[in-house]
């Protein structure tokens, strides 16, 4: 019967189709690694060592370690702990003051227009400026990096926060008074909803900025984070360790943002329907 | 049920709307209000419903003067799109003003689906708005202020927003409701026709600074139907009659 | 006609231009500069509470004081001048080649499959991380800050000019098509008009950043030049924290004029984005 033969070719069709698209999802990055292993084993620059042997050191570094710690590398506790622990610490507070405070002040158009202007100028301030700062006010611990992290990061997510429950959309606001809603519930209920896909947008924001500002507080006085590692091994001469720690940090980086991405969509999903249908 | 006594709102001195309006409204009535463009049509109902304080005079609902939002109350806007929170389900919106009343949980989900049930969208609580088209969406919106059990339904050119075929549906949907729940009904239309189809009485507005042209009563004959009410000669009537009101209303007073 | 008060989009407009008639601009002139003294007075007021010493805490108008001194010194002014020399040097060149590549891969499809994977890759690596390559590539100086800077702000412009011009309307397209215009005519009048805003704002983003990024390398590098520098040197130096305050809020200050800016040639080239939509 031809329906051996059918499903026989529908299968084959279905593995091209997956062929091709994993060729053209990874192919150009492959296609560039191969370019950098090919030109850096010629040219023989110590600054641009091949991608294996960074990946040989990485794994030396980080996934060398007991089975006892999941094979762990000293390198991860010591380093890349630390600095995930500060970048999310400092970005949850960030969050967390961020939000409260940004109902709090979208709430009163007239107390939002007022700080408006001493807003922008805080969240002007570029991070790294303040970082001799907070080492003369806050020493060089842990404990500094997370306030600076946390006060470098609030800004997206505070003005963001503000403006999203300042544009609550009116007809919402009078269907919770025609109905006689209590005050919690308009807020928790109307106002927050309505807000989440701009404050959300405001977090992601966010979240880049405290990786930058992670980095930039561990390449100064520090003494242990991944920021740390690659300034310390570009002192010391030792290019392939600095070169795990900038693939580490963007991985990192590509991580944090796939994760944050993925739960933005399944909080928002109602927001990507409804925008394609908005009659008005 | 609803008083209107020589209410009067202008949004600040010189710029008044509404110059006098009055009427009465008794309870199991569907009235509706019919007027041109920019007579104050919704800044009324807004004032009906509490949500605006009138320059002058004063509305009382059930005999008790209007303050703030009165309980016994729903609304339904044009906008049903704006109206519906979208990032709730449909059983959810419905749901929300219920779960403020001091209603438990079961008897919540009874008035939900049975409300479903009457604007016939039973099975689709667990929908967003976005994904219903624009009757049913409004649909919605009906159910959500049915649920609520209110004495007075006020609604604000609800169906302008929708095609003529689902309006016709919807507003035999009014029609049923009505006589099912026993509720009374204010609503605005621009539409005369859909005015004389549903109502008891309909008052005419004039233009702005508007005042009360005529308060017309409609005595055709229930249950209403599309083809067979319209072709009635009384329906032609009453339809010229207040056309003629809100097209040309100098001349035709004297009449 | 609808005309519920603050519900109706007509309102809304009429609303917005009578407000920003001369009467308008005055009161919310009025509102900025109120805001801004009720800030530094409040600033004033907690700094002089004497909650630290005043050698880690100076009050707010000796920050000011000392900011004014800075304004006029020759010295600082040149620091002032070589970061927004590398800066807006580096803007531009990211921007040129941004701009040039992420056109080419907008308009191929296939192009615009591959690429999408890589520079998705791309976008999260904090740049700031590779600063210590950077400065043993390039040294300490100008050119070092200003491959840093363009390498910074080139992704966030890369990414709006790929997706505006891929996402360009079809309608839009096919209009044009019916109207007998050519390919390149469709090219120039069309889909670079249609991605401009989004182009503008992938520029308008990467601004902050790009600032961030040559303070962050100015501060490490122990650069000889620029703003970061300064407060390096101050710092190390004695620590005084009004100097360090003062320039840090000079970067601030400067960070908001280069949003206002950007913020105000948006509006002026790009009116038409906003008016078209409802007021939501």
């Amino acid at each position: 019967m031809s329906s051996y033969t059918g499903r026989g070719r529908s299968l084959v069709a279905a593995l091209v189709g997956i062929l091709r698209s994993t060729v053209v999802r990874f192919g150009l990055g492959a296609c560039l690694i191969g370019l950098w292993q090919y030109f850096a084993i010629q040219a023989g620059s110590i600054f641009f060592p091949p991608p294996s042997e960074i990946a040989k050191r990485a794994f030396e570094l980080w996934l060398s370690g007991p089975p006892s710690r999941l094979f762990l590398g000293e390198g991860v506790f010591e380093d890349i702990l630390p600095s995930l622990f500060r970048l999310l610490a400092g970005w949850s507070l960030a969050v967390g003051i961020g939000i409260t405070l940004g109902a709090l002040i979208g709430r009163s158009r007239r107390i939002s227009e007022l700080l408006d202007p001493s807003l922008q100028f805080l969240r002007a301030i570029p991070g790294p400026a303040l970082v001799p700062v907070f080492i003369l006010l806050l020493g060089t611990e842990s404990m500094m990096r997370i306030v600076l992290i946390a006060f470098g990061s609030v800004w997206p997510v505070l003005l963001n926060t503000i403006e999203g429950t300042r544009t609550v959309d009116p007809l919402q606001l009078d269907t919770a008074s025609a109905f006689k809603l209590p005050r919690r519930a308009r807020l928790w209920r109307i106002v927050l909803p309505s807000a989440m896909p701009k404050i959300f947008a405001g977090m992601r924001v966010s979240l880049s900025l405290a990786v930058i500002l992670m980095v930039v507080s561990e390449l100064v006085a520090s003494t242990d984070g991944i920021g740390y590692r690659i300034l310390n091994s570009q002192i010391m001469f030792l290019l392939t360790d600095m070169w795990c720690g900038i693939v580490l940090l963007a991985v990192i980086g590509y991580t944090l943002n796939t994760l944050f991405v993925k739960v933005e969509d399944h909080v928002l999903n109602w927001h990507r329907g409804a925008r394609g249908r908005l009659t008005t | 049920m609803l008083a209107v006594k020589d209410v009067q709102f202008a949004y600040s001195p010189g710029q008044t709307v509404i110059a006098n309006i009055g009427f009465e409204v008794t309870a199991g009535e569907i009235v509706s209000i019919v007027g041109p463009s920019g007579c104050g049509k919704t800044t009324l109902l807004k004032i009906l419903a509490g949500l605006l304080v009138p320059t002058e005079g004063n509305v009382e609902f059930q005999s008790q003067p209007v303050r703030g939002v009165p309980a016994g109350l729903a609304m339904v806007f044009q906008e049903y799109s704006r109206s519906l929170l979208p990032w709730a389900t449909v059983h959810d919106n419905i749901e929300l003003p219920l779960r403020y009343k001091k209603i438990d949980s079961l008897s919540r989900a009874r008035l939900v689906s049975e409300s479903l049930e009457a604007v016939a969208l039973s099975g689709f609580g667990d929908h967003y708005p976005w994904q219903l088209s624009g009757g049913m969406q409004q649909r919605v919106a009906i159910a959500r202020a049915l649920a609520y059990q209110p004495k007075l339904l006020l609604m604000d050119e609800p169906f302008a927003s929708v095609d003529a075929q689902t309006r016709a549906d919807l507003e035999d949907l009014v029609a049923a409701v009505r006589a099912r729940f026993d509720i009374t009904i204010v609503f605005i239309t621009h539409d005369i026709d859909e005015a004389v189809y549903l109502s008891d009485r309909v008052i005419v507005l004039s233009k702005s600074p508007t005042t009360v042209l005529d308060r017309v009563a409609i005595e055709l004959p229930r249950p209403r139907d599309q083809i067979v009410t319209k072709a009635m000669q009384q329906f032609v009537d009453k339809r010229s009659a207040i056309a003629r009101l809100i097209r040309r209303p100098i001349s035709d007073i004297s009449q | 006609m609808n005309e519920s008060l603050g519900t109706t989009n007509a309102r809304a407009d009429i609303m917005r231009f009578v407000g920003s008639s001369v009467g308008g601009r005055v009161a919310s002139a009025l509102r900025v500069v109120i805001g801004i003294l009720a800030f530094f007075l409040i600033l004033e007021f907690i700094t002089s509470l004497g909650l630290l010493p005043a050698i880690y805490l100076p009050r707010a108008s000796t920050v000011i004081q000392r900011m004014v001194e800075l304004v006029v010194d020759l010295k600082f002014l040149k620091h002032v001048l070589a970061t927004l020399g590398a800066w807006s040097v580096g803007l531009a060149v990211a921007t040129l080649i941004s701009i040039s590549v992420g056109v080419l891969i907008g308009t191929s499809e296939l192009a615009y499959k591959m690429t999408s994977p890589v520079i998705e890759f791309m976008r999260p690596i904090p740049s700031v991380a590779l600063i210590p390559l950077a400065i043993l590539l390039w040294g300490q100086g100008f050119p070092m800050k200003v491959i840093l800077v363009a390498y910074a702000t080139a992704w966030p412009i890369l990414f709006n000019t790929v997706y505006g011009v891929h996402d360009v309307d079809p309608i839009a397209v096919q209009t044009a098509r019916c109207f007998g215009l050519k390919q390149r005519a469709i090219h120039w009048r069309i889909s670079l008009p249609s991605a401009a805003p989004l182009i503008f704002t992938g520029i308008r983003i990467s601004a902050p950043i790009g600032l961030i990024v040559v303070i962050s390398a100015e501060l490490l590098a122990s650069a000889d030049s620029g703003i970061g520098s300064y407060i390096l040197f101050v710092s190390l130096h004695g620590g005084h924290m009004d100097s360090v305050l003062a320039g840090a809020a000079i970067a601030g200050l400067l960070g908001v004029l280069i949003n206002s800016a950007f913020g105000m040639v948006d509006h002026r080239l790009f009116a038409w984005r906003y008016f078209g939509a409802p007021a939501q």
